[in-house]
């Protein structure tokens, strides 16, 4: 990719400069000039510029040459991420668009699957979609870890060569998928909101946030295979069941030398939540320095509970030491996009909209009718959050039947 | 000991605000800032420091103006600072990064524990650290949230190995990582590299004798050509992935306000949502 000014058109109004997050442009005798050390080509002035007078020379997925061979990969692979000997949500909203890429491409999906006796949990795979299931069986693979993991992983895909292989953007996928594709040199796009194929060249088209969702971005792994993608949590919708789905579980054995860790799980502490997983909740009541003390969360909690919601905080009443950093969302904390999001007494800082601003319906309760939050607010209540919660929550029970 | 602490340079999103006409970002002006995330990294490289008299080198790789962040991080106490930079790196993706910067490193040679932030802002890949600990081959444990034991032995007879980092039986880390549910308590040997997340520690400020120290601090530069990587490997050719298109999404729109009193206005919202409550 490169960028450049277009002299002709460019008339030196300064538009681009302003908008510029690394400084990188300035205007010598009424023209743009752009300092090539300083930009990151994120496009940002291409948007702004009114002219035309800037473009960003992209590779089109036409121009791209294929040097490597694409032969002999085929399937399209979904790694089914378990707990416990659970297969978790994550892989079901996978493997719903595993399929429909799986068809695309007309190949195969196939769910991969490492853990513990688990040859009959190995069937909801098949009950969810896929062709196959690669099984791995090992007491060392009980628990996620990230040696055993990536190395299984590694010598699947070396053995079996798949086209795509999808994985959650979750605490296992990342930080497992990130290993795996150095080992195999293969392109490794995070966090993908949008998926698709180009059916002619056989590319996987991953559409991802970046610059805290502000831009987003649709990338390609031209001549690296497999192609690999996370994706997050809740934007797939999950793969229906079908019990009578046809499909195989392939159990395959590594060395033990394949299992081996270096690093020791020594154990697992599961916090006991008021309520649910903030990332797989369906429903998140949040809650601000709106809020003013600890002891008056209970109403956002109150709340949660009744309509079976995880609770949130925001960032100031978590650095205020009202909830705990493992309730926080935004930029720095968790991401979450759930069905409804209910900010109580959350201003609406940019920060904390990139954790949220993707969740389907917004409620926002804020006393201050200039609050940011009401810009991407579904519902907005303007008024006095100790008057309307408690009013809210009886008001659900009853409607609920609680 | 020595420590590594991996750094990246972003834009400042504190400093953005929204737009109300367009809903979109207003850029103007933002100055850059290390990595919020990094800054924990930084924050937990020099609070081992204080404890085992560790060397603390922060590396970073961008363009020229990246020596900024590394200023700044010396001005917090960091003892030495590498800004990995050249325009061969340029277009690098998550791949071709963290190669770059495990050659970096190798180039160090002697380390026991290599510390990154989990993710940078304007990304958000999370990718780089544990893209780093694959290709130095040496264990990772990622969004650690707490250290709760390290030991460190030096090796004796102080022998080391051409591109290998210091390994010795008794050193180790034991460290408690995040996950979706609570934590997992993980131990590894060293050398290992560990990501880190904001609650593990609150970042210091710097003094004004690390300011005046960070002003005149001499801050090393490795181009390509000083660091033992293949060509095909970095920037733009060595990145499996490519940007085939960069947009705008669509701009939230704000909804409707519901008037009335808090009953009036609770019930109005029931109504809504009911329906949408499993």
């Amino acid at each position: 990719m490169s960028i450049k000014i277009i002299n002709e058109k460019c008339t030196g109004c300064t538009l681009c400069v302003g908008v510029c997050p690394f400084a990188a442009i300035k205007v010598v005798d009424k023209k743009a000039v752009i300092d090539l050390d300083k930009c990151t080509l994120c496009g940002a002035c291409i948007e702004e510029c009114k002219f035309d007078a800037i473009v960003l020379t992209k590779i089109s997925p036409s121009e791209i040459d294929f040097s490597k061979k694409i032969e002999g990969h085929k399937d399209v692979w979904v790694f089914c991420e378990q707990k416990n000997a659970v297969i978790q949500s994550i892989s079901y909203e996978l493997l719903g668009k595993g399929r429909e890429l799986a068809d695309l491409l007309g190949v195969d999906l196939c769910g991969i699957l490492l853990g513990e006796g688990m040859k009959d949990e190995a069937k909801k795979v098949i009950h969810r979609g896929a062709n196959k299931v690669y099984y791995v069986d090992s007491p060392k693979l009980k628990h996620y870890q990230d040696e055993p993991y990536s190395k299984v992983l590694v010598r699947l895909i070396k053995e079996y060569r798949p086209e795509v292989v999808l994985c959650g953007a979750t605490s296992i996928g990342r930080s497992l998928i990130s290993r795996v594709a150095i080992g195999i040199h293969a392109g490794l796009t995070a966090d993908c909101t949008g998926l698709d194929i180009d059916r002619e060249k056989r590319l996987l088209l991953q559409t991802r946030p970046a610059f805290g969702g502000n831009i987003m971005a649709t990338i390609v792994c031209p001549n690296h295979w497999p192609q690999m993608a996370t994706v997050r949590h809740k934007v797939m919708k999950e793969a229906e069941v079908n019990n009578h789905h046809k499909g195989k579980v392939i159990e395959r054995g590594f060395d033990e030398e394949v299992y081996s860790s270096r690093t020791k799980l020594l154990d697992i502490v599961e916090e006991i939540e008021e309520t649910v997983n903030l990332t797989e909740a369906d429903i998140v009541v949040s809650g601000g320095r709106g809020l003013q003390k600890a002891e008056n969360f209970k109403l956002v909690e109150d709340l949660a509970k009744v309509i079976g919601g995880a609770v949130g905080a925001s960032r100031a009443s978590v650095d205020a030491g009202w909830k705990s950093y493992s309730h926080q969302v935004g930029q720095t904390g968790k991401t979450v996009c759930p069905k409804i999001y209910i900010a109580c007494g959350i201003s609406g800082q940019i920060q904390h909209l990139v954790g949220m601003q993707s969740s389907d319906i917004i409620v926002a309760i804020n006393k201050d009718p200039h609050a940011p939050i009401f810009n991407v607010a579904t519902y907005g209540i303007v008024g006095d959050l100790f008057e309307i919660l408690p009013e809210l929550t009886e008001q659900f029970k009853v409607a609920l039947k609680k | 000991m020595n420590i590594i602490v991996c750094i990246k340079q972003v834009p400042d999103t504190t400093e953005v605000r929204i737009d109300p006409e367009t809903n979109t970002l207003i850029r103007s002006g933002v100055r850059c800032i290390i990595n919020p995330f990094d800054m924990y990294a930084i924050e937990e490289g020099l609070r081992l420091k204080d404890k085992f008299e560790a060397r603390v080198t922060v590396i970073t790789m961008g363009p020229p103006q990246a020596e900024e962040a590394l200023r700044e991080a010396i001005s917090l106490g960091a003892d030495e600072a590498i800004l990995v930079s050249d325009r061969l790196f340029a277009g690098s993706d998550t791949w071709a990064t963290s190669y770059t910067l495990s050659k970096a490193i190798q180039k160090i040679k002697d380390y026991s524990l290599v510390i990154c932030g989990k993710q940078a802002i304007d990304g958000d890949t999370a990718q780089v650290g544990p893209g780093i600990s694959a290709h130095l081959d040496i264990p990772q444990i990622t969004y650690v949230k707490k250290i709760e034991e390290m030991c460190f032995n030096s090796t004796e007879n102080g022998e080391r190995s051409e591109s290998r980092a210091t390994h010795s039986r008794d050193s180790y880390i034991k460290a408690e990582r995040m996950t979706e549910e609570g934590y997992e308590i993980i131990e590894s040997p060293l050398p290992c590299l560990i990501t880190v997340v904001k609650e593990i520690n609150e970042p210091r400020l710097p003094s004004l004798k690390g300011k005046m120290k960070a002003k005149s601090a001499g801050i090393k530069k490795w181009e390509a050509k000083d660091l033992d990587v293949d060509p095909d490997l970095i920037g733009l050719n060595g990145s499996p992935t490519k940007v085939v298109k960069i947009f705008t999404p669509p701009p939230r729109k704000g909804g409707q306000i519901l008037q009335g009193d808090p009953e009036e206005v609770s019930e109005k919202l029931v109504d809504l949502l009911k329906g949408e409550i499993p």
